[in-house]
């Protein structure tokens, strides 16, 4: 095969953005996905199978079929769990990854979020850091992300969020009934609630048309197109470069490397199953944070015996998510008007500054809670199932709101990717285990954040509430879609995998671009953090390439 | 749909009595014995599920599960998606079952409405396994999309109030204040 000057390994969040930017900068680019490319023809608004409620698989991927992982509970019991099961921490195997289908919240991390150890200590036993990038170093990509992608919102209600150059480049949705009820009572509170930041347009924009405001919105590809991903954004922008070329269906092997030590290419099963090598100048790894943390453990050399970058055990470690704590109020009228995407409402008043907390995460309300969505949220008291069931649904399904908070982890080291000794995948590579356990100080700050929620929603007129305050169950890695942290970035090469430039310190030409690099994982959704760190990265690798290589 | 059904009859049942008897005889088989209408489920526990799946979503001014098609929901993925569940609902109907006959002397599709209620609050203490499952099936097939054969009519989407089909351009226009108001 002819060689390259860069493989992206995942077309997703980051790879999409590092194609992109690698590609219009001169460099020949080969784009691997494991999936295949869907478009606005295949969101099917099948509420059951959906990536939010997959009762019968996945919409876009991975099928239940050929990829298995193990995750090993908390009492150390390993057990196999599919792509559609709860604990399997699933994202997206598609052009756009998780950006096809996700809830498309789209903020900022606050400043505090990159330095939460020198806010707050490290409480006992974690693993929690610094990053070593400010907020400040990451704004004008934030802005980028935030107009190339295309994000509609309004920070104005809220002083809670970190110093900005340019207002989002797209407004609002009007608000919906959710919003009316909510915003008052948040003021009364004494909070500032704000319209959450969402990649979705809101007016024409990038050549594609307005959200129509539909039902099915998380865990759905949007049918107008109006939600904004890398699939429709960074990728098409790649291609129409004539530097990119975009491989679907090919499944990443391991990163080549040369008796000298240094990445030579990318070994991978073809959409026939056929096992290809493509030749490179370097490598650039964007499969997730625990695709990529398998895909550099997979990666085992002479040279590499235990993975790439893996020299100091690192590869794989604090694997983190966020935990959903939050509350669904019950009212005695109507609150539902059917405006989709139906999120609309936050604050982020607590985030930060809470005595004897590490920190919290933002609250706001849901998107749209389908029929399917909502069988086993019934009030307290209401029967599982018969006729009271039935009168229940008829009851209140028009009549809640869910307030919900996404806490900030944190971090433990234990908490981790490794690979199964025994179990393979469909092309025969070992099989990410997940394991470990969720440092017991974040469901301490569940616990307050949901007590926020209820107390937001009973100020709104919420008759009764019914608290969720977190995943306390034997699932104990919620990582899932905002999965971060495996390959953390740091100075030390002890403590860390890549360096700020996202360059894996063993390897000057290995990159990892995704929610791997992660430090710490914020109190929000992930992904336009993802997409920052990833112009960010792109630019310093960019500015460093020289014909053939990097400039040492 | 009839040459799929003809197909699926002759993978599921009739494939031993193919060898004996000839194609011509299966098609006749499939086509004219009416229950033959289940992929996966024998008669017997077809019967048992529809009386656990209308004891989860009775009817009442709304169809019951049977009624809005969650049977031929479950059946259809326990030979599709639902294809690891096959043992627990194999069992679990048999047990359950067992426990009507136990207690009423009769299958549970032969028993009151009532009766089927109390054999399966039973079955959800006795094999909490199978009932959460069978529980969690029917109601994403009552109230999940239509178009895997369950929530037939989008039944239950508008027992809820929801527009069915879905209103579109809702951000431009409100259809359902209508031009008069």
């Amino acid at each position: 095969m002819k060689r390259v000057n860069a493989v992206v390994v995942g077309a997703g969040a980051g790879g999409g953005i590092v194609a992109k930017e690698l590609s219009t900068a001169g460099l020949s680019v080969v784009l691997l996905e494991r999936g295949p490319w869907y478009t606005a023809n295949d969101c099917r608004k099948d509420d059951l199978r959906s990536q939010r409620t997959p009762v019968l698989g996945n919409a876009f991927g991975p099928e239940d079929e050929g990829n298995p992982r193990v995750a090993v509970s908390e009492a150390g019991v390993p057990r196999i769990v599919l792509p559609s099961e709860t604990g399997y921490q699933n994202i997206a195997a598609c052009v756009g990854g998780g950006t096809l289908s996700y809830a498309a919240k789209a903020w900022r991390y606050l400043p505090q979020d990159f330095k939460m150890r020198s806010t707050y200590g490290v409480p006992e036993g974690s693993s929690l850091e610094d990053w070593p990038i400010s907020y400040d170093d990451l704004e004008p990509f934030y802005e980028k992300a935030e107009y190339e992608i295309g994000v509609s919102g309004d920070y104005s209600g809220t002083p809670f969020h970190g110093p900005r150059k340019r207002p989002l480049p797209m407004p609002p949705l009007p608000p919906n009934r959710e919003f009316q009820i909510l915003e008052p009572a948040a003021k009364r509170l004494g909070l500032h609630p704000f319209h959450i930041p969402m990649a979705r347009n809101t007016v024409p924009y990038n050549g594609r048309g307005p959200c129509m405001r539909c039902r099915w919105c998380f865990g759905f590809a949007c049918e107008v197109d109006a939600k904004n991903g890398t699939q429709n954004t960074v990728i098409p922008v790649a291609l129409a470069s004539g530097n990119c070329e975009l491989r679907t269906e090919c499944m990443a092997k391991e990163v080549l490397t040369d008796d000298r030590g240094r990445a030579s290419g990318v070994a991978y099963f073809d959409a026939n199953g056929h096992l290809q090598e493509q030749p490179s100048d370097i490598v650039v790894v964007s499969a997730s944070a625990i695709e990529s943390a398998r895909l550099l453990l997979n990666s085992k050399s002479r040279l590499f015996p235990n993975g790439l970058g893996n020299r100091y055990d690192m590869v794989g470690r604090n694997l983190q998510g966020h935990n959903h704590s939050g509350a669904i109020g019950f009212f005695d009228f109507d609150t539902y008007d059917d405006l989709g995407p139906g999120a609309s409402i936050a604050v982020a008043d607590y985030n930060h500054g809470t005595p004897g907390l590490c920190g919290g995460g933002v609250i706001a309300n849901e998107f749209i809670r389908l029929p399917i969505n909502m069988f086993d949220h019934m009030p307290l008291g209401a029967p599982r199932w018969g006729l009271g069931h039935k009168r229940a649904m008829r009851d209140f399904y028009k009549r809640n709101i869910s307030v919900q908070g996404t806490t900030q982890q944190i971090p433990t080291a234990d908490t981790r990717i490794t690979l199964d000794p025994t179990v393979r995948d469909k092309w025969g590579l070992p099989v990410a285990r997940t394991s470990g356990h969720v440092h017991p100080h974040t469901f301490e700050i569940g616990l307050v954040q949901a007590q926020r929620a209820v107390n937001w929603l009973k100020e709104a007129g919420a008759v009764s509430t019914l608290v969720n305050a977190g995943k306390l169950g034997p699932m104990s890695v919620p990582a899932d879609a905002h999965q971060a942290g495996t390959c953390r970035m740091g100075n030390d090469p002890r403590g860390s995998v890549v360096n700020r430039d996202c360059q894996i310190h063993d390897v000057d030409n290995v990159f990892v671009i995704d929610g791997s690099v992660h430090v710490t994982n914020g109190g929000f959704n992930p992904a336009l953090t993802i997409m920052a760190v990833a112009y960010m990265a792109s630019s310093a690798l960019v500015r460093n390439w020289k014909g053939t290589g990097l400039r040492s | 749909m009839q040459s799929n059904r003809q197909v699926a009859c002759l993978t599921r049942r009739q494939f031993v009595a193919v060898g004996a008897m000839g194609g011509a005889a299966v098609v006749i088989g499939c086509t004219t014995g009416r229950q033959g209408d289940w992929e996966f489920l024998s008669e017997e526990q077809a019967g048992t599920l529809k009386a656990i799946c209308d004891a989860i979503v009775p009817a009442d001014e709304f169809l019951s599960a049977s009624q809005a098609g969650v049977l031929t929901f479950i059946d259809r993925q326990l030979n599709r998606h639902f294809r690891r569940y096959r043992n627990t609902y194999t069992n679990g109907l048999e047990q359950t079952n067992a426990l009507s006959r136990q207690r009423f002397g009769r299958d549970l599709a032969a028993l009151s409405a009532g009766q089927q209620v109390a054999i399966t609050g039973a079955i959800e203490q006795q094999n909490r396994d199978f009932f959460n499952l069978v529980r969690d099936h029917t109601l994403a097939g009552y109230y999940g999309s239509p178009r895997h054969g369950g929530n037939r009519d989008a039944v239950s989407w508008r027992m809820l109030g929801l527009a069915a089909p879905p209103l579109r351009g809702q951000a431009q226009y409100d259809l359902r204040k209508g031009s008069a108001s």
